[in-house]
């Protein structure tokens, strides 16, 4: 396998290069996925029929940690990453956990939010409204929970064989993933939370 | 749920089926073990991560769902060939209209094509195997196991009943009870993740790992049509899983998105799949187009006409595909503005489409034409595809629709598109790159014949459906009454659908003979063609070319024959290919487990399969697996038993 000593090491080999830019044609096609969820929440954001709005169910506390949450991740990531391209093995370790336990978290306050929702009487069932927010918020959560799971298979990766052009790569892949739930988390928050508090 | 509401009963036909299911199982396992393949077949097809040889899987088992879905066209055709006709009653003649739909677009059409462009891809663009290899392995093993939860509906449960397209509220909980319509949006779930990975496989095989000198605008005309088609996979493919991840919610789990209440909005349905489902048929036709493109360039020895107008006309095409999706219901309402638009952007669809019949004369224009099997085909394709293309335009007019909106004309003229556009593509490029695959040639005269049953049947099949149409017959009858006069060319339709399947007969039979009897091949380049697939030897060996081709411009293989350009001008190095994996195979497997529990609604027997399947993929992300390298003298030895040299 040839290895180019002038990229960075998650780079360093055609089939690395090549895994990267599948992923990002992978996300475009998350783009469209995500696109098309928003456009079913959009279609059916007024059709609440007998059940709560957004403006009734919505409480900004809970939204705005879950934001703060996943956004400093964004950040932690971007370090993890910048440390590994340092040969930084501990310190990538530490703030690739860091990022993990924090989706965690987020991932707390979003299911709690979902028990209020439905103790309010908002479930799945109640009208198109509530199951497009299900589903879409739904779909952002699934997303971020297989991330703590692959993200912890790949922690545990690092930690066993250290940078290697393999680990290196997953890592970075991942980090691309992690960066992305954030920006549709954004979108959700302007535009499903923001919007409808308004 | 009771055992008599688990298994379909009280049909003697589908008794019938259930026996053939279990006597072919039990033919199977039984002829594995007396030949003793378990071992064979596990290391050699079911582990692979060979491209070639998983096209080789995509391709038969399209064939055998090309079977199952003409024997359901067989059955609506005979249940239809007299009037007040009691073969079928409505409910299986609904089954067996969906299932029919769902299998020959996506069970046969769509790994027909995807099969061809794994064997064919790679080899074109001078490459060793596509960017990743295993992906490629998981693709199929998530088709196949939707093929076959699909199949499975039959027999157990019910099959889904409310048309391939599966408009709420028919589709619903409440009009459609039974299972069938969750295995619809399981099985099409499963598959589809496989075909978007496919999608992303091809993209990056196709961008990054062509042979030196393989500029974009060198590639051979199939690779770039099946680049286009794999970017409308990655963006229409996930409208489809979006729109079948609702489906399910609203099924399985009482969530509100198509309902009839509570807010619920049915024609969100229609528009979701339509978005995905007008670029779905463009993913089956560009492809074909791509293989025509070969196929009359080679047999007219001349190159291909306005290369770069095929490729532009692709893009518009593909672009354009994502614009018209509301033509498939222009009489549901909504506005003469929409159906405006929609109109004009479909009649826009016949211009870049008009330009490669055009293209295709040309090529063909003072061209040394022969007229093998392939060549049939691609001549027959462009007067039928061209009376399909004028009915579409046809039914583009909003205003004239609502007089043939669902009507036989509708189903006359998407036959006449997809059977001369898909289907008689991937005959055609069937019987072209078999000898490149498997080293001899279908036979030439078996084939023939075929060719003609199956041309001039198609004919006598479908013409008759747009007289019906327009007198007004409607698609998705199950009977008529002898008054409304519809019996006599429903009888002549008849007859040319059994002639249609006396032409596949000829044509199954001539893979058996042609097995038996064919001479082998000792050349790689059975049909003096152009492109860089025909400079390798066939078989094919694993690694596919023994020193990377060097490409100098279009048509690589000619310019090496004719102007004495050499492809191979590099040394022998040591090959790396990627090794055997069994876990695909096993992924799919789980897949089917949970497929068929959520299906059932079985909770438990879900989760656990839903946990196993992120154990397989935990494992695949933790194996350590850098392939095997071929060494030089390894590759020698290949090479000099392949050219029948003696060691």
């Amino acid at each position: 396998m040839k290895i180019d000593a002038t990229k960075p090491l998650e780079y360093g080999s055609e089939e690395n290069s090549n895994k990267i830019f599948g992923f990002w044609i992978f996300l475009g096609a998350e783009i469209a996925l995500f696109s098309t969820l928003f456009t079913v929440y959009f279609v059916l954001v007024n059709r609440y029929a007998t059940g709560p709005n957004g403006t009734e169910l919505f409480e900004l506390s809970g939204v705005l940690w879950e934001t703060f949450l996943l956004l400093s991740s964004s950040f932690t990531i971007g370090l993890a990453v910048h440390s590994m391209r340092l040969g930084l093995k501990k310190p990538m370790m530490i703030f690739f956990g860091l990022t993990l336990l924090m989706g965690l978290g987020f991932l707390g306050i979003e299911i709690t939010e979902f028990f209020t929702y439905v103790h309010e009487g908002a479930t799945i069932s109640t009208s198109a409204f509530t199951s497009s927010l299900f589903v879409l918020l739904g779909t952002h959560g699934a997303h971020v929970s297989f991330g703590i799971l692959w993200g912890a298979s790949i922690l545990l990766q690092v930690k066993r064989q250290g940078f290697t052009l393999a680990t290196a790569n997953k890592s970075f892949i991942f980090s691309l993933y992690w960066h992305f739930l954030d920006v549709v988390w954004i979108f959700i928050f302007s535009f499903v939370y923001l919007k409808g508090l308004m | 749920m009771k055992w008599d509401e688990f298994f379909v009963t009280g049909e003697p036909m589908i008794y019938g089926a259930m026996a053939s299911i279990v006597l072919v199982t039990i033919a199977i396992i039984v002829g594995l073990t007396y030949f003793k393949k378990w071992g064979y077949l596990w290391r050699e097809w079911l582990t692979t991560v060979d491209h070639k040889r998983i096209g080789v899987m995509y391709i038969i088992s399209a064939l055998i769902m090309l079977f199952r879905g003409g024997v359901d066209a067989m059955l609506m055709r005979a249940q239809t060939a007299v009037p007040e006709n009691k073969l079928l009653d409505a409910q299986h003649y609904n089954e067996i209209f969906t299932t029919h739909g769902l299998i020959m677009i996506l069970f046969m059409a769509m790994p027909f094509i995807i099969g061809i462009m794994n064997v064919v891809v790679p080899l074109q663009i001078g490459a060793r195997d596509v960017a990743f290899p295993r992906l490629n392995a998981i693709s199929f093993w998530l088709f196949f196991t939707g093929a076959m939860l699909l199949n499975l509906s039959f027999v157990i449960g019910g099959s889904p009943d409310a048309g391939w397209s599966a408009y709420f509220p028919l589709a619903s909980l409440e009009f459609s009870p039974t299972v069938g319509n969750n295995y619809y949006s399981l099985a099409l779930q499963i598959s589809g993740i496989g075909t978007l990975l496919t999608g992303i496989n091809f993209i990056v095989t196709i961008l990054k790992m062509r042979a030196p000198g393989m500029k974009l605008m060198r590639m051979p005309m199939f690779t770039w049509s099946s680049l286009i088609t794999s970017v409308i996979i990655a963006f229409a493919f996930p409208v489809l899983t979006v729109a079948l991840a609702l489906m399910m919610f609203d099924r399985i789990f009482g969530s509100q998105f198509f309902t009839m209440s509570n807010g619920g909005m049915d024609m969100l349905w229609a528009n979701l799949f339509w978005v995905w489902g007008h670029p779905e048929v463009y993913i089956v036709i560009l492809p074909a187009f791509g293989i025509y493109s070969e196929i009359i360039a080679t047999f007219s020895k001349k190159n291909l006409y306005g290369y770069t107008s095929m490729v532009v006309s692709m893009v518009v095409i593909s672009l354009l595909s994502f614009l018209v999706w509301a033509h498939h219901f222009y009489t549901m309402g909504q506005g003469a503005m929409v159906n405006g638009f929609f109109s004009i952007t479909t009649m826009a669809i016949s211009v870049p489409t008009g330009v490669k019949i055009f293209n295709w004369l040309f090529t063909m224009r003072k061209g040394k034409i022969t007229f093998t099997t392939p060549m049939l085909y691609s001549l027959a394709f462009i007067p039928i595809f061209t009376i399909g293309g004028v009915t579409g335009v046809m039914l583009a007019m909003a205003s004239a629709d609502y007089q043939y909106h669902n009507t036989m004309f509708l189903v006359a003229h998407f036959h006449y598109v997809l059977i001369p556009g898909t289907v008689f593509a991937v005959i055609a490029g069937f019987h072209y790159w078999f000898p490149k695959v498997f080293g001899f040639k279908l036979n030439e005269r078996l084939g023939k014949h075929a060719f003609w049953w199956i041309a001039i049947s198609f004919n006598v099949t479908f013409f008759p459906l747009f007289f019906l149409g327009l007198q007004g017959m409607t698609r998705r009858m199950y009977t008529y009454s002898a008054e409304t006069g519809f019996g006599p060319l429903n009888l002549i339709s008849f007859a040319g659908a059994l002639g249609l399947a006396f032409g596949f007969i000829i044509l199954v039979y001539n893979i058996y003979y042609s097995i038996r009897y064919s001479p082998r091949e000792t050349d790689g380049d059975p049909w003096d063609a152009r492109t860089l697939e025909w400079a390798t030897s066939s078989p094919i060996p694993a690694y596919n070319f023994a020193v990377t081709p060097n490409v100098k411009g279009r048509d690589a293989l000619w310019s090496a024959k004719h102007d004495n350009q050499p492809i191979f001008d590099g040394k022998i190095e040591p090959i790396h290919l990627p090794s055997n994996s069994g876990k695909p195979v096993i992924l799919g497997g789980v897949f089917f487990v949970f497929g068929f529990a959520l299906v059932f609604s079985w909770w438990i027997p879900a989760i656990i399969s839903g946990i196993a399947i992120l154990i397989v993929l935990a494992s695949m992300s933790f194996d350590r697996d850098h392939g095997i390298t071929v060494s030089v003298e390894e590759i020698m030895e290949t090479e000099k038993k392949l050219r029948g040299e003696t060691l």
